[in-house]
């Protein structure tokens, strides 16, 4: 499923004094099955611009397309539209409501008026797919850790089959070892399933780690897109903007200064340290 | 999607607003108290100067204060009606089978309305004119003379400060889950009343799990900088009686003697 934004604008309390100008003449597609990372700052509009993208937030001018249809256009497909683009919030486990883990997964898969096979079906693929074992299916989901909690909110928007997934700073809050589990899980997610994913994060080292394009916003705008190796050779730019390359690209870069000859254009923490065992070698 | 607008303070400087909120509670209650010892015109229009020069001074839009007023307007109305309907008089104005209006009735219900209007246009300007947090310290003094008889005045000022500061967290919590329920299929607007209510669980059961933590966090906090109640607590704003508050409750016993001197006139020269 691509997507395809034209022109998007968001004006918050629009009309008052409060007005503020969240985005800003926002254009950008995204290709079917790709891996998209969304970076900037807080409150640079990323959470705004995901919220539209399933029409919880309209747009105060433009348009967001999917496969070419206008999202906002028809009210009674807004329901279809939801089921589409699965939105994973910051901190989805707050959103946990019901008795038992089963149950609080299946509560989209409901929505959307399946039968009772299907439900069970979707449930228990979208739990696995998370990681978590069906002897937790009848437990409530608030005696879970916290890692825990996190997958089984996830499952619940998966258990939507979402053909593009959007995930709002899916590992913000969680363990090093939570973070790997979760991240690693989204990209098995998006190569196995073949779905659209977004991601939004403030870890420039996830990123690269992850996504196959990204889209750096900064105040309401998309100031820079392009592949990771592009973005991430943009070192000023991004400074500019008070972001920054990763960690790994640094230590790179002050290597190279000390006269380690390091490859440019290296950011990942894998990439980095095989450059530095080569160089090592060598010597 | 969900704008509330805690409390209904309006910003501004003004002499009213700095005016020490234990004084403008007490002149308040004092007014709205004398507002029901008024028995004429005369001692409403008198009240009605008051309230205008107050709102003048205070620098509020009076549409703010109209605004206030049309949450209650239906109750002015159904008050104002009743009295019409059912007070007993002599003058009958009007008769027509088993309804009967009576001169009696009718100033008794523009009486009744009037009163109404003026308490709710001064309680407002109280709001409009304090912050909830100064309204708080103000009626936790207030209750300060109960403690003797074990009132817990501090921890009741405490409480409702801390629920004030609390809804716009509670109600932008409310508003994401609303939007994650949303993403997910759920539907809140169409249906009957119960299954409206059945999907209000999706919504109730975050939020208040997400109330309790947030308290049991805010304990904590409080307890580990050694929050223990009232005692030997300091204030970093002191609230202190200046020469205006002298001024503010001498106009407002000026007020009272004057209802009283009107109420006098009126009845001896026969004023409604």
């Amino acid at each position: 499923m691509s997507i395809e934004i034209k022109d998007l604008c968001h004006v918050y309390s629009k009309g008052t004094t409060f007005a503020k100008n969240a985005l800003n003449n926002i254009n950008l597609t995204i290709k079917k099955g790709d891996f998209v990372g969304l970076i900037g700052h807080t409150g640079s509009g990323k959470s705004t611009l995901v919220q539209h993208l399933n029409s919880l937030l309209k747009p105060s001018s433009g348009q967001i397309l999917l496969d070419g249809e206008d999202i906002n256009a028809d009210k009674s497909r807004l329901k279809a539209i939801r089921t589409k683009v699965g939105l994973v919030f910051q901190y989805p486990e707050h959103q946990l409501f019901d008795m038992t883990v089963y149950k609080d997964v299946s509560f989209g898969p409901k929505n959307a008026g399946l039968s009772e096979e299907e439900i069970k079906e979707r449930v228990e693929s979208a739990l696995e797919m998370v990681g978590i074992a069906p002897e937790l299916y009848e437990k409530s989901p608030f005696e879970l850790s916290g890692g825990q909690k996190r997958r089984v909110a996830i499952a619940g928007v998966l258990a939507m089959r979402p053909e593009v997934l959007v995930l709002d700073e899916p590992a913000a809050g969680l363990d090093p070892r939570g973070r790997d589990e979760i991240l690693n899980q989204v990209k098995q997610m998006h190569e196995t399933l073949g779905i659209t994913v977004i991601l939004v994060s403030h870890s420039m080292e996830d990123i690269a780690r992850l996504v196959n394009n990204i889209l750096v916003i900064n105040k309401g705008e998309i100031v820079l897109q392009g592949t990771p190796t592009e973005i991430f050779s943009k070192v000023d730019e991004l400074e500019d903007i008070g972001l920054s390359t990763t960690q790994s690209a640094y230590i790179a870069r002050d290597l190279r200064q000390k006269g380690f000859a390091l490859p440019e254009n290296i950011f990942t923490v894998d990439a980095v340290v095989d450059a530095i065992l080569d160089e090592l070698k060598k010597r | 999607m969900l704008k509330v607008t805690i409390g209904q303070y309006y910003p501004a400087q003004s002499f009213i607003h700095r005016l020490d909120p234990r004084m403008k509670l007490l002149c308040t209650m004092l007014f709205i108290v004398f507002l029901f010892f008024v028995n004429n015109f005369l001692g409403y229009a008198m009240a009605f100067v008051l309230l205008a020069t107050v709102i003048k001074v205070s620098k509020v839009p009076p549409k703010f204060l109209l605004r206030g007023l049309r949450a209650i307007i239906f109750i002015i109305i159904f008050t104002a009606i009743l009295n019409i309907f059912f007070t007993a008089g002599e003058t009958i104005v009007f008769e027509w089978r088993w309804m009967r209006i009576s001169q009696e009735g009718l100033l008794n219900a523009a009486r009744m309305a009037l009163r109404l209007t003026m308490l709710i246009i001064g309680s407002s300007i109280l709001t409009l004119t304090t912050t909830p947090i100064q309204l708080t310290d103000a009626i936790e003094s207030a209750l300060k003379p109960l403690k003797k008889i074990r009132v817990p005045a501090h921890e009741i000022a405490m409480m409702m400060t801390i629920a004030l500061r609390f809804i716009p967290t509670l109600i932008e919590e409310m508003d994401k889950i609303m939007k994650a329920q949303m993403a997910r299929g759920a539907d809140f607007d169409t249906g009957g009343i119960i299954k409206k209510a059945r999907s209000l669980v999706p919504l109730l059961v975050p939020l208040f799990i997400s109330a309790f933590r947030r308290a049991e966090d805010l304990a904590l906090a409080m307890e580990s900088r050694c929050y223990r109640g009232d005692i030997g607590r300091t204030r970093m704003k002191q609230m202190r009686y200046a020469l205006r508050d002298l001024a503010a409750f001498i106009i407002i016993l000026s007020f009272i003697a004057g209802i009283f001197v009107l109420n006098h006139v009126a009845a001896v020269y026969g004023i409604w």
